[in-house]
């Protein structure tokens, strides 16, 4: 099974987020924000991430730029899944090397389709 | 329902639009045609299906064949299509009509428009190797609510997430509010008509590539193989047909039959397709 680590402030969008992603057979970790979402890939480096833009302490963009910028990083896939749904941010974080973007609100169908585009299903 | 209801209400989709409904789909019928029935100033389905009774009101007839379709769409549907078209269908044409530089392409069910644009986007994408062909994406469908949606090219939020990779939105979308509208340059490569596939083929012309997916599954074995052999005639002996996941051509045409191990994809029986799409 596939690792997935979900970095949401919200922990009621964590829980919608691991349940359709158990259903769809990914092991879940979770993050609060981008510091512990680093700290968890430290630990065990996921397949994908599942990632927030707007969070406490460090937001979503600076977590992707950090990952980006590590060597010694076995690089995950990472997908935005944020409300910032204008062009510039959804360019930004392309620039910045996210593999997908979700904005939100999303439902299975969303993160199934998004997911097996960048091969992970 | 009253039996009888249904029974006409069936029998006039059926020979309206081709829709074969049985017993268990009356709650599609009420749920989809009640609405309808109250936009008409009706209180009910059983006012309106009286009134179908006593007069054949075409505008009404054209309305519930309308209101019965199911129009759902999006874009790089089941990916592999997408795929087969983008990297045997297409190189295939590109050797084959590469003197005359003429594509004729047409998605037969295009609903909402995503399937035609989905070509169109993949054709774009190599426009080094097309600018100079003179390329025709023909979409039709039988509802002409989904097809004024097709041509407006404009589509929610939720409709550029099933599908569309994120790259292809930012290079050919426009953001308008909550709308996305697909650049010009995309939207004019596809031109839109109603079309009945149950008329005769006559008018539309010949072609290389034929996407007819989604739509025989609403029809009965008969009139699947009449659409099918009507098919054949329009399409190149060195043409493909790409049929919807849950169809086929097996037991309802000799006209055709499938690239083998390829999901979808049906060449015309008696010519020799795969060898030229490095398939055989
Ligand atoms: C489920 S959609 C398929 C859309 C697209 N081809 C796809 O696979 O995503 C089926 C479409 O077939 C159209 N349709 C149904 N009966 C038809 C008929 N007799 N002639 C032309 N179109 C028809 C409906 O209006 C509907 O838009």
């Amino acid at each position: 099974m596939k690792l997935c680590l979900v970095v949401d402030d919200s922990k009621v969008i964590r829980k919608v987020a691991r349940r359709i992603l158990e259903e769809l057979h990914f092991d879940i970790e979770e993050a609060v924000d981008g510091q512990d979402a680093l700290e968890a890939c430290e630990r065990n480096m996921p397949d994908v991430v599942l990632l927030d833009w707007n969070m406490p302490v460090m937001d979503g963009l600076e977590f992707l730029r950090a990952v980006r910028a590590r060597d010694d990083f076995e690089q995950p896939i990472v997908v935005f899944c944020t409300t910032e749904n204008d062009m510039a941010h959804i360019r930004t974080a392309i620039e910045a090397g996210a593999n997908e973007y979700i904005m939100k609100p999303f439902d299975r169908e969303i993160i199934e389709a998004k997911f097996s585009q960048v091969g992970l299903m | 329902m009253k039996t009888e209801d249904f029974d006409f209400l069936s029998g006039m989709l059926k020979e309206r639009s081709g829709l074969m409904l049985t017993q268990d789909k009356i709650y599609l019928l009420e749920s989809r045609l009640t609405p309808l029935a109250r936009k008409r100033g009706l209180d009910t389905l059983d006012a309106l299906i009286q009134k179908l009774r006593m007069r054949a009101d075409q505008g009404l007839i054209r309305d519930v064949t309308e209101a019965m379709t199911t129009n759902e769409s999006f874009f790089f549907r089941d990916n592999t299509p997408f795929d087969l078209f983008k990297n045997h269908v297409a190189p295939a044409m590109e050797k084959a009509r590469g003197n005359q530089k003429r594509l004729r392409i047409w998605c037969a069910a295009a609903s909402t428009g995503q399937e035609p644009y989905s070509l169109a986007i993949l054709l774009r994408e190599q426009w080094h190797k097309w600018k100079d062909w003179r390329i025709e994406i023909i979409g039709t469908d039988i509802c002409t609510q989904v097809l004024d949606k097709a041509k407006a090219g404009s589509y929610s939020q939720f409709e550029v997430q099933r599908g569309l990779p994120i790259q292809l939105l930012i290079k050919y979308f426009k953001q308008e509010g909550d709308i996305w509208r697909l650049n010009d340059e995309i939207r004019n490569m596809v031109t839109y008509r109603p079309f009945n596939l149950l008329d005769n083929f006559i008018g539309l012309g010949n072609f290389d590539i034929i996407f007819c997916r989604n739509v025989l599954i609403y029809f009965d074995q008969p009139t699947k193989s009449a659409v099918l052999n009507r098919m054949a005639k329009t399409l190149a002996k060195d043409g493909t047909l790409f049929l919807g996941a849950a169809e086929t051509v097996l037991g309802i045409t000799d006209e055709f039959r499938p690239v083998r191990g390829q999901r979808g994809l049906y060449v015309p029986s008696s010519g020799e397709a795969e060898k030229l799409m490095g398939l055989g």
